[in-house]
């Protein structure tokens, strides 16, 4: 089996966000970097699936020269080789990031066969466009499944489950296909030491593609205003829970 | 003026609430002109529609949808737009709006905006949308003569206008590959317990829990509440707790009447999954936490100390 997983070098955003001056990116002079939660878990599914029906999983950047440091992370779990899309650090739209991989998953099939399964984050954890995956399999003639909370493969066939009220909705598609993958799919394991002096031999395939014209121009970022709440101290420790019943009580909780 | 088509998703006879706001946003942006509104299998919901909004509501009926199909949704959403010369396609940002307005952009072979909590009419158009699961908002123009785009969940307010629409139901025309995704079975939530997400109270510890073990505290007081239990990232990554019970961007966004939050030191993710919360309890030992500025009400103090004594307070209460 073939598995091409896809992700996003991203900042490690946590408590204020704070922007660089021409308001087009995050200010990440003291923020480190890492790929989207939804991401670290399609890796992890895509090492999984190479595990259970042997194969080679890929993985796949869009992203500066710095993004080589989440594909070496990628190779760290078990990513065999990674493909690198080298951007100048300019925000690619959805449908051009797409356009991109579409081109790359061509060129990579061209010499090795079809993937199987291709990857992806159900949305970017920065951008959230929720549609690269789509754009993939539209592109592809292969069918998508978004939302996946639970996945499993057999005779060519995925079998793929969304989270849906009260339960969950079972898809089954046939192979190959792309799946749209959320946090909780599984829980990723940590790179270990020896993953990781591994994934610095690992081979790394690099081209640069061309940005076309964006149709979604991002042109500006903007920190949402929120009021600065003060909250009302109702006291310090075990003698504070009075006060927290009074509070309860009040708002009728109790 | 515009014509503008609107896909309302629906459960059970009804509209879904960030579907209704959509209807409202695409009635803003028509301005005056058309307002139509695309329904899928669910005639009794079609039918409310002209009270939200919809001058035009089209049901579309086929033997195959009787179970979400996103492909086919998005081609007949795509045709509609095609036959009407919509120049506005609106959906609700949900996980269900953003893949079938996503795949009817890729079939049409135009962009998508999601998540989109402003639209302003131009030549081009441009949106202000939802990055980092609303905590940062970006502000973009669309280049294209078609625009499809999300609502951006509960920042738009439904309109009861009191108007009525004739239903049209029609027979789309689908092909199998429309058909190919399609949902073919379903798997019962586990019985019992709070939903996290309809929650009116919830109860969520954070690394301040120490251990899987600290939050037997936390698991009490939901009980004695009624509330579910919720956590926050960093938890579920070490593993104390499922991540179905994870508030955050890439876990549930809640909007319950009460948060209270203990140990959970409030990072961007943890922050985008609660503000919908009407009032937020803090716990915390730092009262400079980040959750600090998000909390209405603040005790200072260990949660392992604060909780069991709000508990045993409540009991007293009860008891007395």
């Amino acid at each position: 089996m073939r598995v091409l997983v896809c992700v996003k070098r991203v900042p490690a955003v946590a408590g204020l966000i704070t922007l660089t001056e021409d308001e087009r990116a995050i200010d990440t002079k003291y923020v480190g970097f890492q790929v989207g939660p939804h991401e670290e878990c399609a890796v992890e599914e895509a090492v999984r699936l190479v595990e259970a029906h042997g194969g080679e999983s890929v993985v796949l950047t869009l992203g500066p020269a710095e993004a080589l440091e989440q594909l070496r992370e990628a190779m760290s779990i078990g990513a065999n080789r990674a493909i690198h899309l080298v951007t100048d650090g300019a925000d690619w739209d959805a449908e051009s990031t797409a356009g991109a991989i579409v081109g790359a998953i061509r060129a990579d099939e061209a010499a090795n066969g079809p993937f199987d399964v291709v990857l992806v984050g159900n949305e970017a954890a920065d951008s959230g466009g929720y549609q690269v995956g789509v754009r993939i399999a539209r592109a592809l003639g292969r069918p998508a499944v978004t939302g996946i909370k639970g996945l499993s493969v057999a005779d060519g066939t995925a079998r793929a489950e969304q989270e849906a009220a009260s339960g969950r909705n079972v898809f089954e598609v046939k192979l190959p296909a792309v799946v749209a993958v959320l946090e909780g799919i599984n829980l990723p394991r940590y790179p270990s030491v020896p993953g990781r002096l591994r994934a610095k031999s690992k081979p790394v395939a690099s081209s640069s593609p061309d940005r076309p014209a964006q149709r979604l121009e991002m042109r500006r970022l903007v920190v949402p205003a929120t009021e600065a709440k003060q909250a009302q101290v109702l006291g310090r420790g075990a003698e504070a829970a009075q006060a927290v019943v009074e509070l309860l009580s009040s708002v009728g909780v109790l | 003026m515009a014509t503008v088509l609107v896909l309302v998703t629906t459960a059970d006879g009804a509209a879904d609430k960030v579907a209704l706001q959509a209807l409202a946003l695409g009635r803003q942006l028509a301005d005056g002109g058309a307002v139509h509104a695309l329904v899928i299998g669910d005639a009794a919901a079609a039918a409310e529609l002209g009270a939200w909004g919809a001058s035009s509501v089209h049901l579309a009926q086929h033997p195959q949808l009787d179970a979400p199909a996103p492909d086919a949704a998005a081609r007949i959403l795509d045709d509609l737009a095609g036959s009407l010369g919509a120049t506005f396609v609106v959906g609700p940002g949900t996980e269900e709006g953003n893949t079938v307005l996503a795949r009817a952009a890729a079939r049409a072979g135009l962009p998508f905006a999601a998540n989109c909590s402003a639209v302003t009419p131009g030549s081009p158009v441009t949106v202000t949308r939802s990055r980092w699961g609303g905590s940062l908002l970006e502000e973009a123009a669309i280049h294209a003569d078609r625009v499809i785009l999300t609502a951006a969940a509960h920042v738009f307010e439904a309109v009861d206008t009191g108007g009525s629409a004739d239903v049209a139901a029609f027979t789309p025309a689908l092909d199998d590959a429309d058909l190919a995704v399609r949902v073919v079975g379903r798997v019962p939530a586990p019985s019992g317990g709070v939903s996290l997400s309809d929650a009116k109270v919830v109860v969520s510890g954070g690394r301040g829990a120490g251990s899987a073990d600290g939050f037997g505290p936390v698991v009490e007081l939901a009980g004695l509440l009624g509330a579910a239990v919720g956590c926050s990232r960093a938890v579920t990554i070490a593993g104390w707790r499922p991540h179905t019970e994870q508030v955050g961007q890439t876990g549930t966004k809640i909007a319950p009447e009460l948060y209270i939050a203990a140990g959970v030191s409030g990072a961007t993710q943890h922050l985008a999954g609660c503000k919908g919360a009407k009032r937020i309890l803090a716990i915390n030992k730092d009262p400079e936490a980040p959750i600090m500025t998000a909390a209405d009400y603040a005790v200072i103090g260990d949660m392992a100390e604060v909780l069991p004594a709000i508990s045993a307070a409540i009991r007293r209460a009860r008891g007395a």
